[in-house]
C-alpha cells in the first residue's frame, strides 16, 4: 500500500504567542517550531498499518510548507516514515485550506495513493478544514477525529471510532479514505537515535508549485483577516456571593456559561 | 561549527527531552524518594538507542558522537540527575573502553548488548585506599593457565549490581605500580563475582552505589582489554570521556536549578512584589543563567574537541570543575529563593540539591581537576616562555 | 448571491441541537437590513417532527429530509443534501454548529460548492454590510477576524454557548419536505452506531473539565461528590497533595507540583486551599473556580469566580444547578 501521512509545521503548543508589531500575524522569533501534535498521530497510525501489513508497504510524508519544515519532516522520516515530499514555494507563504488543500491534491495525485492521515486539526489556526476539502477534491471518503481505526484484511475498507459529543460514532468507510486522527488513537512513538541516523539517507522531494504543474496559486481570495486580538486580560478573582447559597450557585453557573463560555 | 548543533544533534536533543520530560518526570520523583532504579527507563533509553550513543553500527550502535551523549546526558539529568549517572557511566566508560581497548572478539561478543542495552556497563576501579590515585589499587589478579583469578573487592560502583558488563581494573604485578594494573571484562555471572554492600547516599537516590567483592572470581584471558599491564593507561585514557559526561551531568543539575528559580520566582510574592521583582533576586538569577552558559560552552568545546580526535584533557577537566562547581552554587540559590518550601521534598530543588553535591566528587574531585588543569598550563607556559 | 441563509439544524439523539437555536439567532444577525431570508433544513430521522420545535423562529422554510440513507450521518450523504439546496437556493451563507457533525461536514460542502469556511466562530456580526466572524486561534491563545472575500458561499460553524439562541418570534415558517436525491452509492463512510460514553473518566491530563479535591473533603467517600459534578462534563476529578497524603484519593489523579500537570479548559477546586505546589499544577488552566470556606485561602488568587462557602453545601447545588442548564 501507499500510505500517506501528511504534516505541518506550527509553534509548539508551549509557546507564547504573541501579535507581531504590524498586527499582520504573530511573532515567530523566539518561537519554537514542531510537528502539529495531531498529525503526530496520523504519522505513528501510518507506520503502525505499515507493520501490521509488513508487505513492502510504504509510509510517505507530503508536507507543504516553508523552508524551515525540512526539520518537522527530517523528525517525521526519524519516527520511520520511509520518504518524503515537501512543497515548499515562495508563493505559498500564509495559504488559506483551500490553497493548501489544492496544492497537496496535486502532489498526493502525483504520488499515488491508498490510505492518507493526518492530524484532525493544525494547533495554528485551528481551522480543521484541510483533510475535508482534500477528501472532496481527491473524490474519497473522509473520517475525521478517529479514535480507532482498524482496516479490513482486504484492505478494501476499515472501521473506525470517533470522538462526538456524549459518545463514540462507529464508522465503516471503503478505501481509499482520508482519516484525521485525534489523541487516542495511538501513542506516537519518539524519533530513536537508529531512526535519526537513517533519516539522514531518506529522501526528501522538493517541489515547487511549477513542479506540481500549478501556475497560479489556487484558492485565493475567499477571506481577509481584519484584526488579531489578544486575549482579555484575566481579572482579580470574581468572588459571587449572595444571601442565601443557592443564588451564589445559579449566578456562578451563568457566568461560567455566559461569561467564561466554559459550559 | 564549535557551538552550532547539526540537523540530527537537534533531533537527538529532542527526542531525549521529550522522552525525559514524559517519560523520566513521571516517575522520577517518586524514583529518587524511593530510591528505586528503575529498569523500565533504562529499557526505554535503550528503544531510543541511546545506549550505543557512540558505539559504531557494525556492533548495533548508532555512531553518534561525545557531543550527541553530552546533550543528551544534560536533557536526562535536567529532570533526573541519577539516571544520567548510569547512562553516562555505561556509554563514557565501559562502551568506550570495550570499544577501544577491546580484542575483535570482546567487541562481538559484548558490544551489541551492550550497544542495544540488554547488558548495562559499568565501571570498577575505586577502592577503599584507591580513588584518585589510581596506582594505589590492590586488588589482584593471578594468570592461572588461560584465566585470571581476582581476589578483592571494588566500592562505590555506580549501577553495579544492575550490570551485565563490568571493567575492572586490578594489579597483576605487585612490583610496578604503573604498569601493574590490567583491565579485565567481567560478567557478574563469572564464579566469585558478587554484590557487597550496598551505599546509602545523599544524593542520586534513584541510581544504585554498591560494592562489588571478588573471590577467586576466574576471568577467561581474552577478557583483559588491551594487554596485561596496560591498565593504568587505560584508566586515565577514560578519564575525558568520563568528565564531559559528568560536566554534562551538572550542566543539567545547574540549568533546573535555574528553570526552578524563576518559575517559582514568578509565583511566590512576597511584600506585594513577585520574588522576580527583587533585586536581590535577580543577581542570583543573573549569576545562575550566566554560569549555567558558560558551563555549558565548556562542556560543548571539550566534546568537539574529543569527536574531533583532539587532546580535550585540560578542557574536559575544565568544564567538569566548572559545571560541577556552578550546579552546586545554582542549587545553593534557588533553594535561597524557594526559602522553606524549597527545604521539603515537596519541591525539586531539594532532590536537586543533594544531587549536585557528588558532581564535585565523583569522576576526579575538584582538586584533582585543578591538578590536571595547571598541570597543563604550566606546560603550555613551558612551551611558550621556556625557563 | 442574494443575502440568504441556510441553517443546518442538526439532529443527534433524536433531538434537535441546542445550537440550532443560536444559529438562527445569528442568521438574524447576518441578514439583519438586508432583506435576507433564513431557512433552515433537518436531515434524518425525526426531521420532519422536530422542524416544530424551530417554527416561528423567524424562518422562511424549513426543509426537512427523511430518507433511510441519511438515518445515520454520514458526510457524503448529508453533503450531497445541503450542496443542492445552496445550487438551488444560491445561499449566500450556511450556518452550523462547531460540532463534531458541523466541522466534518462544513468544510466538505465548503469545497464541493467552491466556497469558503470560517471555523469554530465565537462571534458573528455585520460590518458596513460585510459578514465579520471572530474566532480562536493557537488553541485558544488569540483570537482573529475575518470577513469573507468574493461572490461565494460562506460557511461558519459556530461554537456552541456564544451567541445567545433566537426566541420565538412568531411569522410563518413553510416546512418543506424534500427528498434526499442520495442514493447508496454516493455514501462511501458511514456512521454504523453511537456508543454512549461509558462511566470511565478520562485522565486528569487529557480532560478538558477538572473537578479536585483538597483536604478539606474529609474521606474519600466523599469524592462521589466531585464526580457527580465532572461527569456532567465528561471530565476528570482531581485531588491535591494533602488528600492524596490523607488516603482520600489515589496518587495518580493529584495535580500538583509532585502530581501531574494539567490544563483544562475549566478547573473547579473544592476545598483546595491553593498552596503553591499545587498552583504549579494547574495555574494554566483557562478557566478556575475555587470553593472555599476561607476567604484568605490563597487559591482565591489565582482562581477567575470563587464561591466563599461550604463545599458541601455549594458542590451538590452547583451540580444541580449546570446539570439543569445542560438541559
Amino acid at each position: 500500500m501507499k500510505i500517506i501521512v501528511l504534516l505541518k509545521r506550527v509553534p509548539d503548543t508551549e509557546a507564547k504567542i504573541l501579535i507581531n508589531q504590524e498586527g499582520t500575524g504573530i511573532r515567530e522569533d523566539g518561537v519554537k517550531f514542531v510537528i502539529n501534535p495531531h498529525d503526530e498521530y496520523g504519522i505513528e497510525e501510518g507506520l503502525k498499518l505499515r507493520e501490521k501489513l509488513a508487505d513492502g508497504s510504504k509510509v510517505t510524508v507530503v508536507c507543504a510548507g516553508p523552508e524551515e519544515a525540512t526539520e518537522a519532516i527530517r523528525t517525521a522520516l526519524a519516527m520511520g516514515a520511509d520518504d518524503a515530499v515537501h512543497v515548499c514555494d515562495p508563493k505559498l507563504a500564509d495559504p488559506n485550506p483551500f490553497t493548501v488543500s489544492e496544492v497537496l491534491a496535486k502532489a498526493i495525485q502525483a504520488e499515488g495513493f491508498d490510505v492518507i492521515f493526518c492530524g484532525k486539526q493544525a494547533i495554528d489556526d485551528d481551522l480543521a478544514q484541510v483533510q475535508s476539502i482534500l477528501a472532496e477534491k481527491l473524490d474519497i471518503p473522509q473520517v475525521n477525529n478517529a479514535t480507532a481505526f482498524e482496516m479490513a484484511a482486504d484492505c478494501r475498507s476499515a472501521k473506525l471510532s470517533r470522538r462526538i459529543e456524549g459518545g463514540d460514532e462507529k464508522i465503516e468507510t471503503s478505501m481509499p479514505a482520508i482519516i484525521s486522527c485525534d489523541k487516542g488513537l495511538n501513542e506516537p512513538r519518539y524519533a530513536s537515535l537508529p531512526g535519526i541516523m537513517k533519516a539522514k539517507k531518506k529522501e526528501i522531494r522538493k517541489k515547487s508549485l511549477a513542479d506540481l504543474g500549478i501556475a497560479e496559486v489556487p484558492g485565493t481570495g475567499r477571506s481577509r483577516v481584519l484584526k488579531w486580538l489578544p486575549l482579555p486580560k484575566g481579572g482579580e478573582c470574581r468572588i459571587v456571593a449572595a444571601e442565601e447559597t443557592v443564588d451564589a450557585v445559579r449566578e456562578l453557573a451563568r457566568l461560567l456559561r455566559e461569561e467564561a463560555k466554559v459550559i | 561549527m564549535l557551538f552550532q548543533f547539526s540537523e540530527e544533534e537537534r533531533l537527538i536533543q529532542k527526542t531525549v527531552r521529550d522522552f525525559a520530560r514524559r517519560e523520566l518526570a513521571a516517575v522520577a520523583d517518586i524514583s529518587n524518594r524511593d530510591g528505586v532504579f528503575r529498569d523500565d527507563i533504562i529499557k526505554g533509553l535503550s528503544a531510543l538507542g541511546l545506549m550505543g550513543i557512540t558505539i559504531p553500527e557494525e556492533y548495533g550502535g548508532v555512531n553518534f558522537g561525545t557531543f550527541s551523549l553530552a546533550v543528551a546526558l544534560e536533557e536526562i539529568s535536567r529532570i533526573c540527575p541519577s539516571t544520567a549517572v548510569a547512562v553516562s557511566v555505561h556509554n563514557s566508560l565501559a562502551n568506550h573502553i570495550v570499544l577501544k581497548y577491546g580484542s575483535e572478539e570482546l567487541k562481538a561478543k559484548y558490544l551489541p548488548r551492550m550497544a542495544s542495552g540488554e547488558a548495562i556497563g559499568v565501571y570498577a576501579l575505586t577502592e577503599p585506599d584507591a580513588g584518585s590515585d589510581v596506582s594505589a589499587i590492590r586488588m589482584s589478579a593471578v594468570r592461572k593457565g588461560h584465566e585470571y583469578v581476582l581476589n578483592g573487592a571494588k566500592i562505590f560502583i555506580s549501577t553495579g549490581d544492575k550490570a551485565g558488563v563490568v571493567i575492572v581494573i586490578a594489579r597483576t604485578d605487585p612490583g610496578s605500580r604503573t604498569r601493574g594494573l590490567t583491565a579485565f571484562l567481567v560478567e557478574p555471572g563469572f564464579p566469585g563475582f558478587s554484590v557487597g554492600k550496598v551505599e546509602h547516599k545523599m544524593g542520586l537516590k534513584a541510581s544504585t552505589t554498591v560494592e562489588l567483592v571478588f573471590e577467586d572470581c576466574r576471568v577467561p584471558s581474552a577478557n583483559v582489554l588491551g594487554e596485561e599491564g596496560m591498565g593504568m593507561q587505560i584508566a586515565l585514557g577514560s578519564l575525558d570521556g568520563g568528565r564531559i559526561g559528568i560536566a554534562s551531568q551538572a550542566l543539567g543539575i545547574a540549568q533546573t536549578a535555574l528553570d526552578e528559580a524563576v518559575l517559582f520566582g514568578r509565583e511566590r510574592t512576597q511584600f506585594g512584589k513577585r520574588l522576580v521583582d527583587f533585586q536581590m533576586t535577580q543577581a542570583k538569577i543573573a549569576d545562575m543563567a550566566t554560569n549555567v552558559d558558560a558551563a555549558r560552552l565548556l562542556v560543548y568545546r571539550a566534546a568537539r574537541m574529543r569527536d574531533a580526535g583532539e587532546n580535550c584533557s585540560k578542557e574536559a577537566s575544565m568544564a567538569k570543575l566548572f559545571a560541577s562547581r556552578i550546579a552546586n552554587a545554582a542549587v545553593y540559590d534557588s533553594m535561597q529563593i524557594h526559602g522553606g518550601v524549597g527545604y521539603t521534598e515537596e519541591f525539586r530543588i531539594e532532590r536537586f540539591f543533594r544531587d549536585a553535591r557528588v558532581t564535585e566528587i565523583y569522576e576526579g574531585t575538584s582538586e584533582i581537576q585543578r591538578i590536571v588543569i595547571a598541570r597543563k598550563v604550566l606546560e603550555e607556559y613551558e612551551q611558550m616562555y621556556p625557563v | 448571491m442574494g443575502n440568504d441563509v441556510l441553517v443546518f439544524g442538526e439532529i443527534r439523539g433524536g433531538e434537535l441541537k441546542k445550537v440550532v437555536r443560536e444559529l438562527i439567532s445569528a442568521a438574524a444577525t447576518a441578514t439583519g437590513g438586508t432583506g435576507g431570508a433564513t431557512d433552515a433544513v433537518l436531515i434524518g430521522a425525526g426531521a420532519a417532527s422536530l422542524a416544530g420545535k424551530i417554527k416561528g423562529f423567524g424562518l422562511r422554510k424549513i426543509f426537512t429530509v427523511e430518507d433511510e440513507l441519511l438515518a445515520n450521518y454520514s458526510t457524503e450523504g448529508y453533503a450531497a443534501v445541503l450542496a443542492s439546496l445552496i445550487a438551488e437556493n444560491k445561499y449566500r451563507y450556511v450556518f452550523m454548529g462547531a460540532t463534531a457533525m458541523g466541522r466534518d461536514l462544513g468544510p466538505r460542502v465548503a469545497a464541493r460548492v467552491d466556497g469558503v469556511m470560517f471555523s469554530d466562530c465565537v462571534e458573528v456580526r455585520m460590518e458596513g454590510g460585510s459578514l465579520v466572524v471572530r474566532r480562536p486561534v493557537y488553541s485558544g491563545k488569540l483570537f482573529v477576524e475575518l470577513s469573507p472575500e468574493g461572490d461565494r458561499t460562506v460557511f461558519v460553524s459556530v461554537r456552541p454557548n456564544n451567541i445567545a439562541p433566537a426566541a420565538e418570534s412568531g411569522g410563518s415558517t413553510e416546512i418543506s419536505p424534500r427528498p434526499s436525491g442520495v442514493t447508496r452509492d454516493m455514501i462511501r463512510a458511514m456512521a454504523t452506531e453511537i456508543v454512549p460514553l461509558a462511566g470511565g473518566r478520562p485522565d486528569v491530563t487529557e480532560a478538558d473539565v477538572i473537578v479536585s479535591g483538597g483536604r478539606a473533603m474529609k474521606e474519600g467517600a466523599n469524592f462521589r461528590m466531585l464526580e457527580e459534578l465532572a461527569d456532567l462534563f465528561g471530565g476528570a476529578v482531581g485531588a491535591s497533595r494533602a488528600a492524596v497524603d490523607a488516603g482520600f484519593a489515589a496518587q495518580p489523579i493529584q495535580v500538583g507540583q509532585t502530581g501531574k500537570v494539567v490544563n483544562p479548559k475549566l478547573y473547579i477546586a473544592c476545598g483546595i486551599s491553593g498552596a503553591i505546589q499545587h498552583l504549579a499544577g494547574m495555574r494554566t488552566s483557562k478557566v478556575i473556580v475555587a470553593i472555599n470556606k476561607d476567604p484568605n485561602a490563597p487559591i482565591f488568587e489565582k482562581a477567575h469566580y470563587g464561591i466563599v462557602g461550604d463545599l458541601f453545601e455549594v458542590v451538590p447545588l452547583l451540580t444541580k444547578e449546570i446539570k439543569t442548564m445542560m438541559q
